[in-house]
């Protein structure tokens, strides 16, 4: 008995002015690549969807070739900056005002001629069929909007990180991202348009509208409008967040003078919605009656939608629709309605980008040919609004100008991203330490040190690219875009999912990407790394003349002492920069004694003592001594032992991080400077991975597919994780289903504070799952 | 919790029973017929001018009204035998029936006032200060379970207390038909007052409160109400008689041209209640009776979708409706009977008993007679 859809407008009363200035480049982006265009037209938004191709510079390293001696000079490798075409999908929504406007716009700018066919979707969409076709001359071609919208669901949920939330108003933060479950299947969704429809999703292709109820938003608009005589349904819903619907509701109280106890009923629930009014001689409030009526229909939604969660047995229940749509009101009365009816057995879940499903389903619909669904998409957040805070005290008119365009991109990334099969609850876990949008104090401390590091981003930045010369200007927009981010960020953390250290450094290496800065540590790194090679085979020899027991606590120590040298943390660029003498070895000085500050070395000894592990994987850190001296000695003795070793890096460059393809040249030269890590090449038990990502920190739910592959192939049983973005940042509570190891030096005060030890503390974390001790 | 004044062997005229809900009180008064000379020697003044007033008239004041209709003749009860009467009156007007029974003295028969609903436990205090009247406070959902049960059991001779509507999907063959409840459990009750509680009874002494809405009665005249000026339930109904709310409600048909095929919705359905009303034209060409009648729609089809989605949840195919929002409320008896017999491809049935409203307080005078 619903629409799965929405209504027609009743906005065309209100003052918007419909001739606007669109600042193009910042909008509809990347328009001359457009192909496959969306569109979805609901009752006062519209969503537009394309797809594009976008050239960014991206940084190659490229061994020379060795026979011409020569031309090597004392270069290790090449680095070329090269173009690099990759696929974005674009989102924008506005006000259905600006349609024309922004066809116009469109079509002045649109240069591939081959498509044909946009692909409509929404209540709206044939209202403005004839517009579309004459303006941009595609044929509209019409999809079914549940199916759309179910598509567009699977997509995020699939693919955004911290897509679904669950809200508290009075929460300290009100937005609590829930952790991405690769298994989104089944689950409930409960679209409120105009009605309701109640909708079970199986699997990407089987969906079921069981069942629905008239009762929705268009109950709430129409019957609103009629009762207030308010005719637009943010104002209606402004009105309800003002009102006290006790004044109109017949309470339990009314009736009982308090509670009915026997049953658990309390005194203020609400016994007959309305009741009160049931008189011809009172007047009552525009604003209790509004209020009165988003309980009574939010309440029914929520326990209809209990009735069918439970008949079905499904746990997770999205809300979406025009009535939920980001408003605070509604989220938190259908949020309350749900924990009322199922005792707090089911939540109430919500979509970061909702809005979008119909578009993005539109556009699926109409791209099957290239297979969307065979990738993985990561949300860019250089180019994504984010979500608004839509505080109902903010003036109606003020947040339809907010929300007027609201944008959403999101890259194809090069891999596929899967979980780690070693994680030992891929449901439960949470990569980052830290939730920033709840705990204040350090989200505060984390703002302001991004804002003081950006100084030096930009100033690398420029000099990673001496011989162009508009870098500084681009650097320059770089730093406004992220300075804007972090602006954005410090009123609505909630913007991007939870924040995180992560999202905050992830956020700046789009930011980067964005302004063509792909690499700004490409050359810092080749430095680092020449001279660290230079070092290797003393290193090695000086760590074999020891004993078996003094060389296993001299490897370790080495691992720590070279993440130290780490160009992403603040307190030790600054070392690096004012001091280039610090070396190794003073770094090795000035590492904590022992007792480190989580120490589990002696268990770590222990182990070594009983039989090898079967395969090792590495996630390995820093490009220079980290990686030269620190970690490949440690491989070194891994390999001795018997054991495989799977190495994986970045797939894409971040910070002074190493990537897959620089550490491929660096081992095959060490490779050539030692028979052990030579012959392991050979016999492939030294295996090189890329981890999917270019990101300073790690996700263990998101790696590509072929370590996956290799992790499962090579029954890994020992999973290392080195450096504070990767060890303690994230994953310093992932629990591994074998035998882990965290190895870091805290290079951040506040941390180091936080963590309760001080600046260069060490984190050496061994743990054996419960019930696997050797 | 110990009745004073209680004889064990017989129970002191007058036998009433009270539910005070949201809304309205009702009151069910049994009037002996058997009254030997001997007893008519003994009883006070104040005991026959009670009997006289009650069962004389058929309205008090200016809102009671006794529903001469229900009155169940020659009920033997307690080894009595006599008159049961039906008497309600707005909540509203409870102190005027509280100074009623201060001017007749009512305290001083020293009889026991059995009563249920929320009232019995909000006015408790005004009973006592205003009347000098001691409750003997009920809970309503024990008392409408017995009640119900009871009612049904002594129809049996006469007209059935139960009745279904035949062919509801069809508007020309729909019918009323009796309906004998024997073998009742299990049962889904649904009591439709100012708000709705749906219970599962699964014998005499077992039952449960599934869940409830807030959206009843109470809602639908609150809302004809503020969107018609109308005053009473009678005035609401009576324009929602002579409305048509396909003009106020959206339907399937309205958006897709007919059926949604994909879905199996018809075009007849449903699909936003009030949906039009998001258009000013049309909220400028709505009348009254249409927004009247589409309220009564809303509500009621609501309350047949929760009742349904218990239904189901609890595996029970028979849902009885009771409360005072049925009564002379044939339209949503209808609509209830067709949404039950529509949406659940006819496994569904939906039963109404004469008595609608006034189980609870039946179940109060039982309660006030046999103790259970």
């Amino acid at each position: 008995m619903a629409e799965c859809g929405r209504v027609d407008s009743n906005t065309s009363g209100h003052t918007m002015d419909k001739s606007i200035t669109l600042p193009p480049d910042e909008i509809f982006r990347n328009l001359e690549n457009a192909k496959r265009f969306a569109i979805d037209i609901g009752g006062s938004l519209t969503k537009l969807a394309y797809y594009s191709t976008v050239q960014h510079k991206v940084a190659k390293v490229r061994s020379f070739d060795h026979s011409t001696k020569e031309a090597a000079s004392d270069k290790l490798y090449e680095i070329a900056v090269q173009e690099e075409v990759t696929a974005r999908l674009h989102f924008i929504k506005f006000e259905n005002a600006y349609i024309e406007t922004c066809l116009d716009f469109i079509k002045d700018h649109l240069v591939n001629t081959e498509t044909k066919v946009i692909k409509a979707t929404g209540g709206g969409a044939h209202k403005f069929k004839e517009l579309i076709e004459r303006k941009l001359g595609l044929k509209v071609d019409k999809e079914d909007e549940m199916t759309c919208l179910i598509k567009g669901c699977n997509f995020v949920l699939k693919n955004i990180p911290h897509e679904a939330f669950v809200y508290a108003r009075h929460a300290d933060s009100e937005f609590r991202f829930q952790t991405t479950n690769p298994d989104i299947f089944p689950y409930l969704l409960v679209n409120i348009g105009s009605g309701v429809s109640i909708v079970k999703v199986e699997s990407e292709d089987k969906f079921e509208r069981i069942g629905g109820s008239s009762i929705g938003g268009g109950t709430f608009w129409g019957l609103g409008a009629l009762l207030t005589k308010t005719k637009r349904f943010d104002e209606l819903l402004q009105l309800a967040s003002k009102g006290q619907h006790s004044s109109v509701d017949m309470l339990v109280k009314d009736i009982y003078g308090g509670s009915y106890a026997c049953l658990g009923l309390t005194g203020d629930l609400i016994a007959s919605s309305f009741g009160k009014s049931a008189t011809a001689d009172k007047e009552f409030s525009k604003e209790d009656m509004a209020k009165s009526l988003l309980h009574m229909i939010s309440n029914d939604i929520g326990q209809l939608a209990c009735l069918y969660a439970k008949l079905h047995n499904l746990s997770r229940v999205y809300f979406g629709g025009f009535f939920i749509r980001g408003h605070p009101v509604t989220m938190h009365t259908i949020t309350y309605s749900i924990n009322f009816f199922t005792k707090g057995e089911v939540q109430a879940l919500f979509l970061r980008h909702e809005g979008y499903l119909g578009a993005i389903g539109a556009f699926l619909k109409g791209a099957e040919e290239d297979n969307p669904n065979q990738y993985s998409w990561g949300e860019n957040y250089a180019g994504s609004s984010g979500l608004m805070s839509v505080s109902p005290d903010m003036n109606p008119m003020q947040r339809a100008r907010s929300g007027t365009f609201d944008m959403l991109e999101m890259d194809r990334l090069e891999r596929q991203l899967v979980n780690l099969p070693l994680l030992q609850d891929a449901s439960s876990y949470i990569p980052d330490t830290v939730d920033l949008t709840e705990d204040a104090q350090a989200r505060e401390y984390w703002l302001y040190c991004f804002e003081e590091a950006l100084d030096g981003v930009v100033k690398r930045a420029v000099a990673s690219q001496p011989d162009i010369p508009e870098a500084a200007e681009r650097a320059e927009k770089f730093r406004q875009k992220y300075r804007h981010k972090l602006q954005t960020l410090r009123h609505q953390p909630f913007a991007y999912g939870s924040l995180t250290v992560r999202s905050l450094l992830d956020t700046r290496e789009h930011c980067l990407n964005e302004f063509n800065f792909p690499d700004p540590y490409s050359k810092i790194k080749e430095r680092e790394n020449d001279v660290a090679l230079k070092y290797y085979q003393k290193a090695v020899k000086s760590l074999d003349e020891l004993s078996w027991e003094d060389r296993q606590f001299a490897i370790v120590k080495g691992v720590l002492a070279g993440n130290v040298f780490d160009w992403g943390a603040k307190a030790v660029s600054e070392v690096l920069e004012s001091n280039p003498e610090f070396g190794f070895e003073e770094a090795k000085r000035r590492l904590e004694e022992r007792p480190w500050l989580v120490d589990s070395f002696d268990q770590w000894l222990e182990r070594l003592k009983g039989p090898p592990h079967r395969c090792a994987l590495f996630f390995v850190d820093n490009s220079g001594v980290d990686i030269i001296l620190g970690v490949m000695p440690f491989v070194r003795e891994l390999l001795s032992r018997g054991t495989e070793v799977v190495l994986a890096s970045n797939s894409g460059p971040a910070l002074n991080d190493v990537t897959n393809s620089e550490l491929q040249i660096l081992t095959e030269r060490i490779a050539a400077m030692d028979p052990v890590i030579k012959s392991a090449l050979r016999e492939d038990r030294l295996t090189l991975v890329q981890s999917g990502s270019s990101s300073p920190c790690l996700d263990l739910s998101r790696l590509d597919k072929v370590l996956a592959m290799v992790v499962r192939e090579r029954q890994t049983d020992l999973v290392i994780i080195e450096g504070m973005g990767r060890a303690i940042h994230t994953n310093y509570y992932a629990m591994l289903s074998c035998e882990s190891l965290k190895m870091a030096v805290i290079k951040n005060s506040w941390l180091a504070d936080r963590l309760g030890g001080k600046l260069f503390s060490v984190v050496f974390k061994y743990e054996v799952p419960a019930g696997k001790a050797h | 919790m110990k009745i004073k004044n209680r004889k064990t062997k017989e129970t002191t005229f007058p036998w009433f029973g009270m539910d005070i809900g949201g809304t309205l009180v009702k009151l069910v008064y049994f009037e002996p017929k058997d009254i030997t000379a001997e007893e008519e020697q003994e009883e006070v003044e104040n005991l026959k001018s009670i009997r006289r007033y009650l069962t004389s008239n058929t309205a008090y004041g200016t809102t009671g009204i006794r529903d001469v209709h229900l009155e169940l003749q020659d009920l033997t009860l307690c080894g009595r035998t006599g008159n049961l009467h039906f008497i309600r009156f707005p909540t509203h007007d409870l102190p005027a029936f509280l100074q009623m029974g201060r001017n007749k003295h009512f305290s001083s028969l020293h009889t026991t006032l059995c009563a249920t609903g929320g009232g019995a436990f909000k006015f408790e205090s005004d009973f006592l200060t205003m009347a000098d009247l001691e409750l003997h406070k009920l809970d309503e959902l024990d008392c409408l379970v017995r009640g119900v049960l009871y009612i049904d059991s002594v129809m049996s001779s006469g007209p059935l207390e139960c009745y279904y509507f035949e062919n509801p999907t069809d508007p020309d063959q729909c019918a009323e038909k009796p309906y004998a409840l024997e073998n009742p459990y299990p049962l889904l009750l649904v009591n439709i007052g100012s708000g709705v509680s749906i219970l599962a009874v699964y014998s005499e002494n077992n039952y449960k409160r599934v869940t409830g809405t807030s959206l009843g009665g109470g809602t639908f005249l609150g809302l004809c109400c503020l969107l018609t000026g109308c005053s009473t339930f009678e005035e609401a109904l009576e324009m929602a008689s002579q409305g048509e709310s396909t003009r106020v409600d959206k339907l399937v048909r309205d958006i897709y041209g007919g059926d949604y095929e994909r879905f199996g919705l018809p075009g007849w359905a449903v699909a936003s209640s009030f949906g039009n009303m998001m258009s000013k034209e049309k909220r400028e060409s709505v009348s009254k009776e249409d927004l009247a009648r589409a309220t009564l729609v809303t509500i009621t089809n609501n309350i047949g979708s929760i009742t349904r989605m218990c239904a189901l949840n609890e595996n029970i195919e028979r849902v009885v409706f009771v409360g005072n929002f049925l009564r002379v409320n044939t339209l949503s008896m209808k609509l209830l009977a067709y949404a039950m017999d529509y949406w659940s491809k006819g496994q569904l049935k939906a039963l109404f008993l004469r008595h609608e409203g006034y189980f609870g307080a039946v179940g109060a005078l039982l309660e006030l007679l046999h103790p259970s």
